[in-house]
């Protein structure tokens, strides 16, 4: 069939984005040479779909939360407390949180490449791994910060952690007022993803009603 | 190496402008793009260092104008060509032309929980006593290698403190090039936001990185 023109919604095999082009051909190359199983891909992708994402992250942090004693573990041994919940692996395989106090707010970043603890927050989004985001985090951090609408006090000391070695980091938000008794999955309901990178809070009683 | 990764501090990029709602991935090619990156990854034909560095070796114009799989995808097309798993001929006509080597593991979709689920743990034994201990003051070294590096430019030469020792952990710097493993102490090193941007800086700011032993020298 043929196309006289193109549009975005043009799927036609002919029509290709040249990335889209580029992508299908490395693919089509190896999967003929038996090099890779399209099956991988699928399951690759499912995974960080459905199962691998932040809201692993909020549990970690709701138990810290709600348990000192799995707080002072996550001091310790990141690694080994998260593990203990299930989450592991590929770029969490060495892991640190970070605790945010009424004196100071962390704020991760990799300025070197997009390095993330996949295992906790899953795939990172698209402004965490450009320009923009790598190159103020280290420079102007309150800068960046209200950009994301977080506005902290002058008082507050602002820590930036820039992910240089195999080290992932968590940041470890402070608990919202009012969430005393709250369940643990009530309390996960509080955390975002952008608070466990720093670039948020938790959210408030209010906001998450 | 200097390329166009090493970002910290460079002005210019405008606003970071998070996206409301954003989707896990903006376009069909992304997914497809990871899950090869990943299932060449487990051919065990190169190192997670090896291919940062294959990302920074992108010419800087393309690295900047690249969206983060497509600066995947295009490191990707080098080391498949380098260690002899596709030629350009292949990657341009987009078919099979002619043998390949064997990969030492093909990754199927049966193995993909369990390779996802171990990761590649980089900490080894140490064969030394760390050289730093917390509290002490230490310089980083200054230098520009051509090679790959994790200490970034904006922390070259800068004076902070050891706040703690992370572990021994593999050397990328020489890992990136086939050289070996060659295990490092690893440092979490404390910088005032004024020892590394001078005049203006917030005075609320500090900034770590984690640094290799060979970085650092006693300040």
């Amino acid at each position: 069939m043929h196309h006289p023109h193109h549009d975005e919604h043009d799927h036609h095999d002919n029509h290709f984005s040249p990335m889209e082009a580029r992508v299908k051909a490395l693919e089509t190359v190896l999967t003929q040479k038996g090099l890779i199983d399209p099956a991988a891909i699928d399951a690759i992708v499912e995974t960080y779909e459905t199962r691998i994402g932040p809201r692993n992250g909020a549990r970690v942090v709701a138990k810290a939360w709600s348990e000192p004693d799995f707080a002072d573990w996550l001091r310790r041994d990141a690694t080994a407390a998260i593990a203990s919940l299930g989450y592991s692996g590929r770029q969490g395989e060495h892991m640190r949180a970070v605790f945010n106090t009424p004196d100071i707010h962390n704020l991760v970043v990799c300025t070197l490449c997009s390095c993330y603890p996949w295992a906790v927050l899953g795939l990172p989004p698209v402004w965490y791994k450009a320009p923009p985001y790598r190159s103020r985090a280290v420079i102007d951090p309150r800068g960046v910060l209200g950009e994301f609408g977080v506005v902290l006090p002058e008082t507050r000391k602002i820590r930036v952690w820039d992910s240089t070695a195999e080290l992932r980091y968590i940041v470890i938000p402070e608990r919202p007022e009012g969430t005393e008794g709250f369940t643990p999955e009530a309390l996960a309901d509080l955390v975002t993803r952008d608070s466990m990178i720093g670039t948020g809070l938790a959210k408030t009683v209010g906001e998450a009603a | 190496m200097n390329g166009a990764q090493d970002l910290g501090g460079q002005h210019g990029f405008g606003p970071v402008a998070p996206e409301t709602n954003e989707p896990l991935f903006h376009a069909d090619w992304e997914k497809r793009a990871l899950g090869l990156t990943l299932s060449c990854g487990a051919f065990g034909a190169w190192t997670i260092d090896e291919s940062r560095h294959a990302r920074e070796s992108l010419p800087p114009a393309t690295y900047l104008s690249a969206s983060y799989y497509e600066i995947w995808t295009r490191a990707l097309e080098v080391l498949l060509q380098r260690h002899g798993f596709v030629s350009a001929d292949e990657l341009a006509a987009g078919v099979l032309l002619e043998k390949s080597r064997e990969p030492k593991r093909i990754l199927t979709a049966a193995m993909v929980p369990s390779v996802l689920a171990k990761g590649a743990p980089c900490d080894r034994p140490a064969t030394t006593d760390p050289l730093f201990t917390p509290g002490q003051q230490v310089r980083t070294r200054n230098f520009n290698p051509l090679t790959h590096t994790r200490l970034p430019r904006y922390a070259r030469s800068k004076t902070g403190i050891v706040e703690s020792v992370q572990g021994s952990f593999v050397f990328p710097d020489e890992n990136a090039h086939g050289k070996g493993e060659n295990p490092q102490w690893v440092y979490t090193v404390v910088f005032d936001g004024e020892e590394i941007w001078g005049e203006g800086a917030d005075p609320s700011l500090t900034v770590s990185i984690d640094a290799w032993e060979s970085y650092l020298e006693h300040a």
